[in-house]
């Protein structure tokens, strides 16, 4: 069969680069991802099971789980309504809020966590006087809600611009020429349209939320049981020197990612099915 | 339904698109909307339909069936729209496009869901498309897509039918045969269309009347034939099909063309301007011969020859290197024997004269 390819092939260097993208990502992702496979494969059942109900383990886990869910799920309602903005209107200073949007891909994420602290720490102007209301912006599940809402914005809102640009307003006119209610037109035209990249947005920020370490250990303080993430429990795991337990937990975030970005493809190839852009 | 446009005007900022626009559209007829792209013909479309709104002059109405309905929304309109690039619902399967209309209406007011589906299968059998319900727009052609589209605007029994160019997306074989095909649709449903086209032929091939517009404006509301034979003004004798366009002269209301045209030299020019007028002769309307007929005849050389078509399609060029479109039938092509080359004489059998402002 490759032979075959090769022949039809009449753009040249196929071999060269077909060989270099595999080499490549073997290199960078496939070997590095099943060390970590048969390293944690190594680890007694027994002890994966315990490790992973340990309390302080199960606790981040949920944290992590929840407040990235939590932080997806706002993210994609909010940023969806952003994106809308950018593509629809035309406004003063849209081209300058269309590039901060970029700015949490671009910050350092250590950087991010400093900034976010300086804002809602118990220091900060938002979080001194959220705090005598009762409402901890930091050192709290909320503080890392805020941190992840930051870092997930840009997937969510840069997966939904081009989705929102291909929207065809005639879809729109033709269905109020049909008789549709703006509502009928958003709720059975527009939003259908729109929302496998809603999906999309919405998974990304969620597998890129469940590994954060740098912008959310500042807001969550860290505190074992309560505001601990599972990346700083990897990473507290490491310093240990207990590898097996580290793998082990790691290999439930990849699992977790993996199977969000698998879920990716998934959506992206029914809605390319139906639309016919496959 | 008769529709109604009195004393319509459009502009989008500085840009008029209509200009005080009057037409009525009668009962059951299919009229044509022609004119080059910028005539304003989409736009007159897209305010009968509810799309735009006209300028609110005084006493600008649109009338459907004696009805005002300027101030109302698309939606109340009940017109049937079908546009260019078709607007299906792309995530919809064709049978849930062609229901849309009926499931957006109204709990008291939509039909049964058995109802919907008779409805639905019986415009897909109009559409020529029995069991390509479940289908996606995508996986249809483009002329298939049209006819969904079609369907789509039929189902809600629209009081009349708008279409914005819609074969202009499609090749040419395909838009020949929907033409016909929407011709026969809409004897059989006994509608009221208004079509949009820039394709003249289109126009003249399957309207009852044809409206031509040109710089937000109607140049001429006529039947297919009246328009071709008869154009009032030189912007329809131009649009409407091939024209060759000569100066000449009028005198005493008759206008020469011939010995004027070749007489007229560096020194005349210019000094008689308000006798000079535009004589417009279609291709089939000139008679080519080798010998000097009259004294109308130009002289002229056989430059180009087609016979790719009924008629034999012949290009001459003057001594001012001018060119003359000739369509000669083929037995008259045959008998004259042209090759490129040869020499022949011209004269019109049929002339329309254009002077500035004024026209005979």
């Amino acid at each position: 069969m490759f032979s075959n390819l090769k022949r039809q092939n009449r753009l040249p260097g196929f071999g060269l680069t077909i060989g270099y993208t595999l080499l490549y990502s073997s290199l960078i992702l496939l070997i590095p991802l099943t060390a970590l496979m048969l390293k944690s494969a190594a680890t007694p059942w027994t002890e994966l099971a315990a490790t992973l109900t340990h309390p302080r383990v199960s606790s981040a886990l949920r944290l992590t789980f929840g407040a990235s869910f939590l932080a997806a799920l706002i993210n994609t309602l909010f940023g969806s309504i952003i994106a809308w903005s950018l593509v629809r209107y035309r406004f003063f200073g849209s081209r300058f809020f269309d590039a901060i949007v970029d700015l949490p891909f671009a910050m350092p994420t250590a950087v991010s966590g400093i900034a976010l602290m300086a804002i809602y720490g118990p220091n900060g102007p938002v979080g001194s006087f959220l705090l005598p209301w009762g409402i901890q912006t930091s050192i709290s599940f909320l503080g890392v809600l805020i941190a992840l809402l930051f870092i997930g914005l840009p997937f969510v809102v840069r997966t939904m611009q081009p989705a929102i640009e291909e929207l065809d307003a005639e879809m729109e006119q033709a269905a109020a020429s049909l008789g549709a209610s703006r509502w009928q037109t958003f709720t059975k035209v527009t939003f259908p349209s729109i929302l496998p990249a809603m999906i999309t947005g919405f998974t990304l920020a969620f597998a890129r939320s469940l590994g954060e370490y740098g912008s959310v250990v500042y807001m969550s303080g860290n505190l074992p049981n309560k505001t601990e993430i599972i990346s700083l429990v990897i990473s507290n795991k490491i310093e240990e020197s207990d590898i097996a337990g580290a793998s082990a937990v790691a290999m439930v975030l990849l699992l977790a990612t993996f199977a969000s970005l698998m879920l990716v493809q998934g959506i992206q190839w029914i809605a390319n099915k139906k639309t016919g852009r496959a | 339904m008769s529709v109604e446009i009195k004393n319509i005007s459009k502009s989008f900022g500085s840009f008029t698109a209509l200009k005080d626009v009057n037409l009525r559209i009668e009962t059951g007829e299919l009229i044509s909307l022609l004119g080059p792209s910028g005539s304003g013909k989409t736009t007159l479309l897209r305010i009968i339909a509810g799309m735009d709104i006209p300028d609110s002059n005084p006493g600008s109405q649109i009338l459907f069936f004696d009805e005002d309905v300027v101030s109302m929304p698309v939606g109340k309109r009940h017109v049937g729209f079908v546009f260019q690039h078709y607007a299906l619902f792309k995530h919809m399967t064709v049978f849930d496009n062609i229901a849309f209309g009926l499931r957006v209406r109204p709990r008291d007011k939509r039909p049964s869901k058995k109802e919907i589906q008779d409805r639905v299968r019986e415009l897909l059998r109009l559409i020529q498309l029995e069991g390509f319900g479940d289908r996606f727009p995508t996986q249809l052609s483009g002329g298939q897509r049209q006819r969904v589209a079609l369907a789509r605007a039929l189902a809600i029994e629209p009081r009349v039918l708008l279409l914005d160019e819609p074969f202009g997306a499609l090749d040419a074989k395909v838009r020949q045969s929907l033409r016909q095909w929407l011709r026969r649709l809409h004897d059989e449903l006994n509608t009221t269309t208004v079509l949009v086209t820039h394709d003249q032929e289109e126009a003249l091939e399957v309207s009852d009347r044809v409206v031509v517009m040109n710089q937000a404006k109607i140049e001429q509301v006529g039947s297919p034939e009246q328009v071709f034979h008869n154009p009032t003004s030189e912007f329809v004798i131009d649009f409407l099909g091939n024209v060759n366009v000569f100066r000449g002269r009028v005198q005493d209301g008759k206008a020469t063309w011939g010995a004027a045209r070749e007489e007229r030299g560096e020194e005349s020019r210019g000094a008689d301007a308000s006798d000079s007028a535009k004589i417009y002769v279609r291709p089939h309307e000139l008679a080519v011969d080798r010998n000097k007929l009259s004294d109308e005849s130009i002289a002229a050389r056989v430059q180009r020859i087609n016979l790719a078509g009924a008629q034999a399609k012949v290009i001459l060029s003057t001594a001012q290197y001018e060119e003359i479109r000739v369509d000669l039938p083929m037995e008259r092509f045959q008998h004259l024997r042209l090759v490129p080359g040869d020499a022949v004489f011209v004269q019109p059998t049929n002339t329309r004269i254009f002077v500035p402002d004024y026209s005979i």
